[in-house]
């Protein structure tokens, strides 16, 4: 008895906060739109008793589906979400290496701190890093104010509201992401290994690609993963960082709801966008699943 | 080769923690600006600092964050953890698959679906938006974090230790309170933290969660940075930076020392065994 009402609570507090509403976005994506509120029909009447349902299912059509896949807009918008965030996870993957193997050969006292080191960002605000960014990058931001002191350039760069501030953007706020499963599986690696590839005649760089970066593959995979899911429903960095020609989905849905208040519309992009990521996020614990079991 | 650092992981821990933490450092550096330009150093300052306290409705906001953030990271905390002693310690019961998918989905879902799915449901079902309703939108995403924070420690804990004290007779109850709780504890304040640190921060998800009257200071913060980086919002996100690494700090501090307690009385129990 008292078992039940353990799993109970979480179990109905997420069916009815996590699952309901689902089911609902689902509902209104097929509904059409209204002057109303809410601003859209039909409204499940229960009122009507049969009548009510059987119109309820009556008015339900693809209309939305078939508006989003047949506006460039939205087409465009999604493969150029996927496009920037797989950008902004291969750069991630790039910066992240170097810190994450510099902190597996680190001294062994030393790598309790360096990890602290790395996810103390993390506890900041999200909002106010990537705004740090802003001051960085603008016009008459700090970056342009060196680069121009050093004499390296004459005339200030356009960063601030192009692509390229959004990948910075998603690079710097996900890289903890990167670097921490990197760093788990370059820490396993046994210094044993690159010994004997040293003994046996291999250069640094050699025995780099044939023994260390084959080992961190799980840890890229793991990483890769944990950067591309989130990026490519992101809503704030495009938003701030990027400019009129940065299409991403999460800023598209936002804006379709928030500025042309179309909800039925909105609630399309929303299920497209979650088919999108389910191939990536099976894929995901696909992943997790093999790395458990190998581990195991 | 583990004794020091050669030059080339010097390097590159040195150029990486210069990336992660120069910006946050020049913000806070610019927040005590006296002049209103940002490239522009006038000098020491702490005249936008003294600013935000007038700003009333900057501090309304930080008011309903907190009490946002405190009320959902407790619930959340509670929910997350009866939600992993579910998942690590009830084995199979109907529905547990979609139980452990929907403590996972949330982790993955891109913010804007969680807050459109939230609002949806409270216009729905006809509840007036507020404080109340981005408080439950909290709860829900920061008790899955809270699921897998606790998760994680139950599963490495030796059950026998549960198991010998229903042995001596105490009720399941009892035995969560008095053994389990006290060893699990340090996941359950991290757990805790983790809750308030993303309650503190989210903007998406309370955007769509909130009505007339519940501004979070995200929100309000947000607001003033589309129009551009001005000296009051590099304090107020000073503040906040400070808030939250004064906590960080001083939780892992405590923590440190329950889990050096502990290490201590194990060894003075298998000492007096042995």
């Amino acid at each position: 008895m008292r078992r039940w009402s353990v799993i109970a609570v979480p179990y109905f507090w997420l069916l009815l906060f996590f699952l309901v509403p689902f089911i609902i976005v689902l509902k209104i994506s097929l509904s059409d739109v209204a002057t109303a509120i809410p601003p859209y029909i039909p409204v499940l009447d229960f009122s009507q008793g049969l009548s009510g349902i059987s119109d309820f299912f009556a008015e339900l059509d693809f209309e939305n589906y078939a508006f989003v896949f047949s506006d460039e807009l939205y087409v465009s918008a999604y493969w150029s979400s996927l496009k920037i965030a797989a950008l902004s996870t291969f750069f991630t993957l790039i910066i992240a290496y170097p810190i994450a193997y510099g902190m597996a050969r680190a001294p062994r006292e030393w790598q309790p701190t360096l990890v602290m080191l790395v996810i103390l960002p993390f506890w900041t605000s999200f909002l106010i890093r990537v705004y740090a960014w802003m001051g960085i990058l603008k016009k008459e931001g700090l970056l342009n104010l060196l680069l121009m002191n050093l004499g390296l350039i004459d005339e200030p760069l356009t960063i601030l509201n192009t692509n390229t501030a959004v990948y910075i953007g998603i690079a710097y706020s996900y890289l903890p992401f990167m670097i921490l499963p990197l760093y788990a599986s370059l820490e396993k690696i046994s210094p044993a290994l690159l010994e004997a590839a040293e003994d046996l005649g291999s250069r640094p760089w050699r025995a780099f690609w044939q023994v260390t970066f084959p080992l961190s593959i799980p840890g890229v995979v793991a990483g890769c993963f944990l950067v591309f899911i989130p990026a490519v429903g992101e809503f704030v960095i495009p938003d701030l960082l990027g400019g009129s020609e940065t299409l991403m989905i999460g800023k598209t849905l936002w804006n379709e709801f928030f500025n042309n208040r179309d909800w039925p519309v909105s609630s399309a992009v929303a299920v497209i966008l979650l088919l999108v990521l389910v191939i990536p996020i099976v894929l995901f614990q696909r992943n997790q699943q093999k790395q458990r079991e190998a581990g195991a | 080769m583990r004794g020091r650092f050669s030059w080339f992981n010097a390097t590159s821990i040195g150029l990486g923690f210069a990336f992660l933490y120069i910006p946050i450092l020049l913000l806070v550096i610019y927040s005590f600006n006296e002049s209103k330009l940002v490239t522009v150093w006038g000098g020491w300052s702490t005249k936008w600092y003294a600013g935000l306290l007038d700003n009333e409705g900057l501090m309304n906001a930080a008011w309903v964050t907190l009490r946002v953030a405190l009320l959902s990271a407790t619930i959340a905390t509670v929910l997350g953890t009866l939600a992993a002693i579910v998942l690590v310690r009830m084995g199979r019961f109907p529905g547990r698959t979609l139980f452990s998918g929907m403590i996972f989905a949330p982790l993955v879902m891109p913010e804007v679906i969680t807050g459109l799915s939230l609002l949806l449901l409270f216009v729905a079902i006809g509840f007036d938006r507020g404080f109340w309703t981005v408080t439950v939108a909290h709860v829900t995403f920061s008790m899955c974090y809270a699921a897998v924070v606790v998760q994680a420690r139950l599963f490495d804990f030796d059950k026998s230790v549960e198991e010998a004290a229903m042995d001596l007779g105490a009720t399941p109850v009892k035995t969560f309170f008095e053994v389990t709780l006290p060893i699990i504890a340090p996941s359950v304040i991290s757990a805790w933290l983790l809750s308030f640190t993303l309650s503190l921060d989210d903007l998406v998800i309370a955007s769509f969660a909130t009505g007339p009257g519940a501004t979070t200071l995200p929100m309000k913060i947000y607001s003033q940075v589309r129009l551009g980086v001005t000296p009051e919002i590099n304090a107020i996100s000073t503040l906040m930076i400070g808030v939250v690494t004064l906590g960080v700090l001083v939780a892992s501090y405590t923590t440190k020392r329950a889990a050096a307690r502990q290490r201590r009385e194990t060894r003075a129990v298998d000492a007096g065994a042995a």
